[in-house]
Order: C-alpha cells, then sequence, then structure tokens
C-alpha cells in the first residue's frame, strides 16, 4: 500500500487564530528589543543564582525535545525501515525544524554576548570540554540538516523536479546524520548538567543523565508527532491516523518503561532512593514526571485503548508533560544554588516564549497551507 | 562644641537663662562672663548626654547648691590626674575648689603641710560625716600589708578605709585608682590594687592617664544636680564617658573602613592622617570618649590620635600599660555592624501575582486546548464505534 | 537482508561498550606546584572590611548602594554589597545568631566569612566554558577570564559550586566579573589587593603549599598560645603577635571538589558561612570524563553514524524507491 503524496492544505493565511498568533509575536518583539537596548535584567529575571532561565530551560532544552519528532521518525522510517509511519516524516520534520530554529533564536537571546557567538565554532575559541561546546556544535549542524531533510518539499513546490532527484539520491546521508546528531545533543542536554555537581538536587543529578534525556526525548517526539496529528486532524477536520499513531505510542510505551527503569535503577544503584521520600520541591516534581511517563502505561496497556483517538491523544499529551516536566524541574527546580536566591520567570520572558510558541504555531499553519506537508486528503476509510 | 554654641544661641531656653539672675548669680559665683558661663553649663550638660531640659537643673545647681566637701587622697600616683584637672578652662581650678565643691583635702594644693594638713582632714571628715565625696588618685601597694605607701605614718590601706566608711561616694579617679594602672604593671612588686578591691565596695571610676578632666566634673555636677551618681557600666565607669569605643567616634575611622592604614611613623599614610591600627592603635578596644570631648580646649585634633599616635588604651584595665605599645589590638566589636550582609541573603526575584498568573494562564490554555481537543477526539471515538455498531 | 534490527542495535551497543571501556575516567587535576593561593582565616578577621574598598580599587569597579533591606534600609549611600555581583568580587559576610555578642562562637556570637573565587584545582567554570574564556594558569593556577572571547552564555556561572562568576545583566554589552587574584598587579610584585590591606592577616596571600604550611601551624597551636602572624603575603617580611585562635577541624577548600587555592580557617561551622557541602570528586571531572566517555575519539558516533548511513541507504536508495514511497517490510 503506497501512502498518499502530501500535497498543499490551501486555505487563507489570515484568520482571527493567525491573528492572534502574530499579535503574541509582534509582543515578544517589542520585549526583545528591550533586551537587546538595555541587557538581560531590564527584560528577564534573571540572576546569578539562577543564571538560567525560562529561555534555556523551555525554549531550548524542552522546545528542542519536543522537536525531536524529526529525528525519533525518521529513525523509525529510514533506519529502521517501518515505511508505515511515512505520513508522518514531514510534518515531523517540519515541526522540528521550526522547534530548533526557535531554540537557536532563544539562545541568541539569552547569551550576553550574542555578537561573539562565532566562537564557540572557531579553532583557538572552542573548547572540546565543555558539554555546552558540543551541544551547540550539533544544534547547529542539526538545524541546517534538519532544512536539507525539507527541502524536497519546497522544491517540489517550486516545481524543481530534477533538483529534487538530485537531492533525494543523496538524502540518506543526511538522514543518516539527522538521526545521528539529535542522539548526541539531546543526551548531552542532560549531561550539561552533570558539571553542575550537588548543586542539583541527587533525585536528578546522575551520570545516567544522558541516557535519561535521550529516552524520553525519543518518547517525547512521538508524543509530539502524535498531539500535532491530532490537532491537524481536528483542525482540517481530517480522520485521524490512529492505527500508526497507536502503533508509535507503542514503543513509546517503551521507551517509558525504559526511562522509569533506569531512573529508579539508577536511584537504588546510587542509594539516593531515600530521597524520593524525603519532601522538598524536587520530591514533588520528581512524582509528577514519573506519574506522567507511568499514563501512557497503563492507559494505554490494550490494543483496543490503542484504537481509541481519544486516549491516544491523552497517552501523548501526558508523555510530552512529562518530559516538559521533567526538563524544567532538572533546569529550574532541582538546580539549587544556595541559599537566598529565588527566580520565576519574568512577564517579558513569559511573553517571549509565549511569542516564540505562538511563531511556531502560526509558521507550522502557513507551511502546511502552501507546502506540501501534510498527506492528501482522503475520504474517511 | 559648634553645636552647643548653635544651641547657645538659637535655643529660646538658653535666651532666658542668659538674662535671668540665676545666671548672674552662677556667672558671680564663678567669675565668668556670663556667656562663659553658659558654655562651661552646656558642655557639663552634652558630656552627660542630659536633654536640654536639664540645663536649667544644672545651672541652678551650679548656683545654689551647697558646696560638697570633697576629700581627695593621693597613693601611688604621679600627680597627673590632678595636673589634668588644673588645667581645665571651664571652670579654671580655683573656680572649681572655691565655688564648686569645697575641696578640704588635696596634698598637692593644699597650703597647710604635714600634721596641720592631716588635721584639716579629720575634721572635715568628721564634719561632713556620710556626706563627704572621697576622690582617691592612685593605686593602693597591698603586699607586705601595704607599707610600700604611708602617709603620716599609716599606710594607704588604712587610710582609705578610714575614709571611704563615711563618704557619700567614692570617686577613684585616674587608671591607678580604678583598676590598678600603671603600678600594677607585671610584675607589681607592690600589689599596687585599686580603690574598689581595697574597700571593698562599688566606686564610681573615671580612668584614664590622666582621665579627661570633663568626666569628672560631669560626675561631680551630676551629683550636685540630681543627688544621685550618674549612670554607671559593670566596671562602675559613667556610661555617658566611657559608654562607646574611641574606635566608634574616631576621626580617623573612615580610613579604617577604607583599608587605608599608616604602617611606620612618618610615612606617606602616617602623613595623610590614616589609621593608626597597624600602629598598635587600641581605640577598638578601649572605651572612652577622648575623640568627641577631646582634651585642654584647645580645638580639634587635641586627643593622642588626633596628634598622630595611637591610643595606648590608658582608659582599659588588661590594655593600657600592659599590652605593648605597638601591638595589635583585639578589635572588640559590639556586635557586627548593620551594614554587614548575612551568608545566603536574599536575591533575586521569585514568583508574583503578575508573573504567576500570567505562566497559569498559559498553561492553563494549553491543558484548556488539551481538554477541548480530547473531547472532540472523544466524540469522534464514539461516533466510530456507532458506525461500526459496537457499544461506546 | 544482510541485518536486521535485532543486529542493528547488538552493533550499536558493541560500538558504545568498546568506547567506553578504552576511554578512562578523567581523575582530578591535581595543584601546580607553584600555585598560588589566599588563606582567609577567621578567626583573625575583625571585620573592617578594608579588603572591599581596596578590590574595588584595584579591579576598577563601581560602588555598590544596596541597601539591606534586612536591617530595615529603605536606601544607601555606602558601597554595601549583599553578595559578590557583577560589580563586586569580594565581600566580608557575617554569621550572627541571637544577641551576637561573642565572636566565632555559633550561639548568640557573629563569625565572618569572605566570599570570593576558590581558585579550585579542577575548576567547573574552566570545564564548561564552551570559548576558552575562562582559563587556568598552568604555573600559578590563577582562574582567569578573558572578555574578549566570552559569549554571554553564563555556564560557568551556573556550574561554579560556590556561586564565584557573576554577570552584568544591567547593560546591553555583559561581561562576567570574578576575582582573578589581581593577577594584573603581579608583575609590579605586588599582590592580591584583599591580602595587602588587610590589617589582621586574616586575609593572607602566598603560595599554595606555604599556606598550607601556615594552616598546619596555626592549628597544632592551642587555642590561646601566644603565636606571630605574617600579614599581607607569607615572606613578605611583616608580622605582628596575636593569640592562637580556636578553630573547627575542618579547613575548608583542602578537598571540596578536589582542591582550592584558596583556603579558609574558621571558629564555626562553615555550613553556618554558607559555604556548600561538597563532594572530592570534581564535578568537572565527573563530567568530561562521561562527556569524553561518550564521545572518546568519535569511535561511538562515527560507528553509529555508519550504521545508520548504510541502514538509510539500504532502505532508501538501495531500494531504488524514492524516500516519500518507502517500501512496507
Amino acid at each position: 500500500m503506497s501512502h498518499a503524496a502530501p500535497a498543499p492544505v490551501g486555505g487563507k493565511l489570515v484568520t482571527p487564530i493567525t491573528t492572534v498568533l502574530g499579535v503574541m509575536v509582534l509582543a515578544m518583539v517589542a520585549v526583545l528589543a528591550v533586551r537587546f537596548v538595555y541587557g538581560l535584567g531590564a527584560a528577564t529575571n534573571l540572576n546569578n543564582g539562577y543564571p538560567w532561565g525560562l529561555w534555556i530551560a523551555w525554549d531550548v532544552v524542552t522546545g528542542s525535545a519536543l522537536a525531536g519528532g524529526g529525528f525519533a521518525t525518521a529513525l523509525l522510517v529510514y533506519v529502521l525501515n517501518r515505511g508505515e509511519y511515512h505520513p508522518l516524516i514531514r510534518p515531523a520534520l517540519l515541526a522540528a525544524l521550526l522547534g530548533y530554529l526557535q531554540a537557536g533564536f532563544s539562545v541568541v537571546a539569552d547569551l550576553g554576548r550574542w555578537w561573539d557567538f562565532w566562537h564557540i565554532f572557531w579553532p583557538g575559541y572552542a573548547q572540546v570540554n565543555s558539554v555546552l561546546f558540543e551541544v551547540a556544535v550539533c544544534i547547529m549542524a542539526y538545524t541546517v540538516i534538519l532544512a536539507i531533510e525539507l527541502l524536497p518539499a519546497a522544491l517540489e513546490r517550486l516545481g524543481w523536479q530534477r533538483a529534487k532527484k538530485k537531492l533525494e539520491r543523496v538524502l540518506f546521508v543526511f538522514v543518516a546524520i539527522g538521526v545521528l546528531l539529535p542522539t548526541m545533543h539531546q543526551s548531552s542536554l542532560g549531561t550539561l548538567l552533570v558539571v553542575f555537581g550537588p548543586q542539583v538536587h541527587p533525585l536528578y543529578q546522575s551520570t545516567v543523565l544522558p541516557l535519561l534525556f535521550l529516552t524520553s526525548t525519543i518518547g517525547m517526539g512521538y508524543a509530539a508527532v502524535t498531539i500535532e496529528a491530532a490537532i491537524s486532524s481536528v483542525a482540517l477536520r481530517r480522520p485521524l491516523e490512529k492505527e500508526i499513531l497507536g502503533k508509535l505510542l507503542q514503543i513509546g510505551r517503551g521507551l517509558m518503561a525504559l526511562f522509569l527503569l533506569v531512573r529508579f535503577g539508577d536511584l537504588v544503584w546510587r542509594g539516593a532512593l531515600h530521597f524520593a521520600f524525603e519532601p522538598s520541591l524536587p520530591m514533588l516534581t520528581f512524582w509528577v514526571e514519573n506519574l506522567l511517563f507511568s499514563v501512557p502505561l497503563w492507559l494505554l496497556a490494550s490494543a483496543a485503548a490503542r484504537g481509541r483517538a481519544r486516549l491516544i491523544f491523552l497517552g501523548a499529551m501526558a508523555m510530552a508533560l512529562g518530559g516538559i516536566v521533567y526538563r524544567l524541574s532538572a533546569f529550574l527546580v532541582a538546580y539549587q544554588t544556595g541559599a537566598g536566591w529565588h527566580y520565576f520567570p519574568s512577564l517579558g520572558e513569559l511573553t517571549v516564549t509565549a511569542g516564540l510558541i505562538a511563531f511556531e504555531v502560526l509558521a507550522i499553519i502557513l507551511a502546511v497551507r502552501v507546502l506540501p506537508i501534510l498527506p492528501a486528503a482522503r475520504s474517511s476509510s | 562644641m559648634s553645636a552647643i554654641d548653635f544651641w547657645l544661641k538659637t535655643s529660646r531656653v538658653a535666651k532666658k537663662l542668659e538674662t535671668s539672675d540665676e545666671l548672674g548669680a552662677a556667672s558671680r559665683r564663678f567669675g565668668l562672663p556670663r556667656r562663659d558661663f553658659m558654655q562651661f553649663a552646656a558642655t557639663l550638660v552634652a558630656s552627660m548626654g542630659l536633654p536640654t531640659s536639664a540645663f536649667g537643673a544644672v545651672v541652678n545647681a551650679l548656683t545654689y547648691a551647697k558646696r560638697p566637701s570633697v576629700i581627695w587622697m593621693q597613693f601611688q600616683e604621679c600627680t597627673g590626674c590632678t595636673e589634668s584637672l588644673l588645667r581645665a578652662e571651664h571652670p579654671t581650678l580655683d573656680k572649681l575648689i572655691l565655688q564648686l565643691i569645697s575641696l578640704d583635702y588635696h596634698e598637692t594644693l593644699a597650703a597647710a603641710a604635714g600634721h596641720q594638713v592631716e588635721a584639716a582632714r579629720r575634721a572635715a571628715m568628721e564634719a561632713n560625716k556620710g556626706k563627704y565625696i572621697l576622690v582617691v588618685e592612685g593605686a593602693i601597694p597591698v603586699k607586705e600589708n601595704g607599707i610600700y605607701c604611708k602617709i603620716g605614718g599609716r599606710t594607704a590601706i588604712d587610710l582609705v578605709k578610714e575614709a571611704a566608711a563615711d563618704a557619700a561616694a567614692v570617686i577613684s579617679i585616674g587608671s591607678c585608682a580604678s583598676w590598678g594602672g600603671m603600678p600594677s604593671t607585671s610584675p607589681n612588686p607592690t600589689g599596687a590594687s585599686s580603690v574598689a578591691t581595697v574597700i571593698g565596695k562599688p566606686v564610681v571610676s573615671i580612668p584614664g592617664c590622666p582621665p579627661n578632666p570633663y568626666n569628672f566634673l560631669s560626675t561631680v555636677v551630676h551629683f550636685l544636680t540630681f543627688g544621685a551618681l550618674p549612670e554607671l557600666d559593670a566596671k562602675g565607669r559613667p556610661k555617658f564617658a566611657y559608654g562607646r569605643l574611641i574606635h566608634e567616634n574616631c576621626e580617623r575611622r573612615a580610613h579604617f573602613d577604607a583599608g587605608r592604614f599608616a604602617t611606620q611613623f612618618g610615612d606617606e599614610g602616617h602623613r595623610q592622617g590614616w589609621c593608626l591600627y597597624k600602629l598598635g592603635c587600641k581605640g577598638p578596644e578601649t572605651y572612652a570618649n577622648c575623640p568627641s570631648i577631646l582634651f585642654n580646649d584647645c580645638g580639634a585634633g587635641a586627643w593622642p590620635v588626633g596628634t598622630g599616635h595611637p591610643c595606648i588604651g590608658c582608659t582599659e584595665e588588661g590594655v593600657g600599660f600592659t599590652k605593648p605599645i605597638h601591638s595589635l589590638a583585639q578589635l572588640k566589636t559590639v556586635s557586627p555592624p548593620t551594614q554587614f550582609a548575612r551568608p545566603g541573603e536574599e536575591q533575586g526575584q521569585g514568583a508574583t501575582a503578575v508573573t504567576a498568573g500570567a505562566a497559569a494562564v498559559l498553561g492553563g490554555l494549553a491543558i484548556g486546548a488539551g481538554v477541548k481537543l480530547a473531547n472532540n477526539l472523544g466524540k469522534r471515538d464514539d461516533a466510530d464505534e456507532k458506525a461500526r455498531g459496537g457499544k461506546p | 537482508m544482510s541485518f536486521d534490527r535485532r543486529d542493528l542495535f547488538r552493533l550499536a551497543a558493541v560500538a558504545a561498550t568498546g568506547a567506553a571501556t578504552q576511554a578512562h575516567a578523567r581523575p582530578n587535576k591535581t595543584m601546580p606546584e607553584e600555585a598560588l593561593g589566599l588563606l582567609f582565616d577567621g578567626t583573625l578577621c575583625i571585620g573592617c572590611r578594608a579588603c572591599m574598598p581596596a578590590c574595588k580599587e584595584a579591579n576598577g569597579m563601581p560602588p555598590e548602594l544596596t541597601p539591606l533591606e534586612a536591617n530595615g534600609q529603605t536606601s544607601a549611600v555606602w558601597d554595601a554589597p549583599l553578595d559578590i555581583s557583577g560589580s563586586t568580587l569580594n565581600v566580608i559576610k557575617a554569621y550572627r545568631d541571637g544577641t551576637g555578642e561573642h565572636k566565632d562562637e555559633v550561639k548568640d556570637g557573629f563569625a565572618f566569612t569572605k566570599q570570593s573565587c576558590f581558585h579550585c584545582v579542577d575548576p567547573s567554570c574552566v570545564s564548561a566554558c564552551p570559548v576558552s574564556a575562562m582559563t587556568k594558569d598552568p604555573v600559578n593556577g590563577i582562574v582567569s577570564y578573558n572578555v574578549d572571547a566570552c559569549i554571554g552564555c553564563r555556564y560557568c556561572v551556573a556550574a561554579c559550586p560556590f556561586g564565584v562568576p557573576r554577570f552584568t545583566y544591567d547593560t546591553p554589552k555583559p561581561k562576567i566579573s570574578k576575582c582573578q587574584l589581581c593577577r594584573h598587579r603581579l608583575e609590579d610584585g605586588k599582590f592580591a589587593a584583599c591580602a595587602t590591606v588587610c590589617p589582621t592577616g586574616a586575609t593572607l596571600f602566598g603560595k599554595v603549599k606555604d599556606l598550607k604550611a601556615e594552616v598546619a601551624r596555626r592549628k597544632a597551636l592551642a587555642p590561646g598560645t601566644p603565636t606571630t602572624y605574617p600579614r599581607g603575603r607569607i615572606g613578605g617580611g611583616d608580622s605582628y603577635s596575636a593569640r592562637a585562635g580556636r578553630y573547627v577541624p575542618r579547613v575548608y577548600g583542602e578537598h571540596e571538589i578536589g582542591g582550592t587555592q584558596v583556603l579558609h580557617l574558621s571558629g564555626v561551622p562553615f555550613e553556618l558561612l554558607d559555604k556548600p557541602e561538597l563532594p572530592e570528586r570534581a564535578p568537572a571531572a565527573v563530567s568530561e570524563s562521561l562527556q569524553h566517555g561518550l564521545y572518546y575519539g568519535l569511535l561511538a558516533p562515527a560507528t553509529f553514524l555508519g550504521i545508520l548511513v548504510a541502514a538509510a541507504r539500504r532502505n532508501m536508495v538501495a531500494a531504488g524507491k524514492n524516500p516519500d514511497e518507502v517500501k512496507k517490510p
């Protein structure tokens, strides 16, 4: 069976929703203007106790993990040769590209001396012992790879069939790199915390952080793909690919089980399990995450449940939410820098984060309307 | 004394007093111009830390109080305390001993000598029994039953005990009388002791080598005015004079705080008037009001540190004549000054109603949208089930 | 087909374990022979804070007019930093309890502590910095900062367990501020300004090995014994006589995250002075061991990439299909 080829959805570009999203983006631009003219302190609540705030913890770490659907689906389709997931690949890649673009954008907004950003890649400045070096180089490279992976869609739209053919002949190399790079930097996003040492609560600080971040990223990626599919199916009044998504979440369940196994195994191994029962804010977030991660394990246990759109969606939401809470709390709650320090994102930081999400959604809406991203509509079977 | 001058020039109380009959009587009594007398009285009031409302009472006491009989005894001493009192200008000593008090016995100042003056002492003590003020200058040797200091064949121990028995108040003037002073310096061959130890009852101590005469005069005037001694600290020192460390009021304090120290006499820092702490200044562990009232009524800088010499801690037992002059003082911090940050000071901006609200709205929107979507999908599920004819 | 998914996993697992076993865990770095440092003896500190303005003067930093709200102040006219910050490299803080009468006592007492860079032997900031803006001098061990390399990512601020590198958030051209042991003064034969002005030698400059010998000497003295304290720097000639203090057994900085070049002695437990409890294993060493273990010689990524390329090629090209129409297995 061959899937329907992707095609532009069409429709009006200016709608009430796109207008609201546009306003949110404009608000973000205003805040960023303040940030670039007066400095980070004028727009954010960042301080020396919490030098990394919402923009890093959400926009970069969490945003890029939710964008992990791109590589997670590519892994499935191209490497593990599971062609049935193919209809998901282009929307996933688009969401990934936008996710990584907004992550890169947040990094620039967050960097104090952003004009020297190129130092990271420059021999003489580059410092290979730094986890951040690896993360930055990898993310940068992967964003380029994502753009290349999506290029066929643009070439198709432009009608440059020969260029598209040529590109497709070598695309496998980029696909392979496009799976490798996120594997590296998504795990390294967890490794970032290792150098913080005892500043990170023992429930979170561990040398298995890269593995935990990687497994949860792939799970979050599949969850994000599922949620996007659900949203577009409702928004565009199309049937949901329940069969594929159910299988996808079956893999997600495996990952969640692995995550929980590794997490608790590591706690037992390190003799830190008792912290899970000593009242503290990180303890609270720890259990919230574990609970959310375990939702797909029992909610989607039966094949019947995996056939129901609502449960598929809820399972995916729990998985994504778990990953979000895990990342936010690892970077902001479990990170305890010393007595007396407080941080909560300022209105400006929240505006920028909301604006970036709005930008992503806006871009996806516009892209699916003009580019061949989503599979052409079929009549409901 | 500019604050006092200012008060004298502006206060209505002062104006009224200056032209009053009382003040005329007082200034005649002390042989001072009205304005000078006013200044003397004001200085006393100020150095005792009394409110200006007490000014009238002080003037009244100075004018009309019966002069108390004072017995001034001198033992192991150098007469420095008397010398210092002799140099008081407001009033001069002659006014003090003739008008303010009745100095009935003072070995240095008495015109009489020998048995004659001893008889005068006994007579005064007899006449004012229980009412005279005993002032002791100098330490009292107690080794070998006090044979190291005798007057008229009697030991100092004997004399001071006798005089103290019937005194209304005992004032030990100078560090020797207050805590042993220089004669008690290790190895203390004569067993030089303070008056309080010898007589075994509390006394008012005016330590210093020499003490500032105003601290003594103020104590006497306080007694005259209120009929009671001023408030004392645990060591018997009037709190108005010995309540604060020299370090607290020192004009060089800013240099200390900024880390600007003279390290040798005559070096750059010394010439610039920097802090003398590193030269061994004992100001940080010595209680006295020297930097505020100064000496000799000759204006600013007239005190040891002001002239460039580190304080030797002459008023303070265990410091003056005990610690080497150039050894580092043990800084007495009454408590850490308020300007110190604490470890773990609160910093940064936590959640406010606005930011928490905004975050809650964003999260709520996302969750709300999710719930709506889930419901929508649920309806579809139901529709699918129905279409398939199965049970929902 | 030549290999299936199971083979793929097996291969990946072999590659990963191979890389992990080949990579050696990096031990903590060791102290340079001629390392320079400071000894802060809280029992000698008199709280004059002369070191704070001296530090500002030596490093050209502006005053911080912070009102101490804890003391009911609403405005301030003096330099009164709450903490080290973008414009303060050195702060003397005071622990106080109850009436705060007795120096170096826990109950109703007070004690002073200094906050400034510890110049770690194995610094987290140097390991974290992606652009070599934080470096450790191989000879004197001073951890210094190069603003021209810095990109302002603040990973060093987050990584330092002592909370030392600080960032200037209030300017569009920010930078990191941290104590660099007055390295700009060393050439002229001068040394750390804080130690230069300290009237009691509570902050003492010197080679770490000499400072450690001095620590051992002080701790061996019975409290109250008359002794001589060097002032300024060890071997500088200036000294004074006083009595030995009473110390808690621990020497802070001796073992913390593999040792630091700034050592602290105290009369009260260090946790009261907000000095964090830290392991002996340097987080920098843990992080680098992990990172280099995973990426040792890029073996694991290269192996993984080889597998991925082979699989992708097989599935996308060798099958002769348009990637849009990948065959169903």
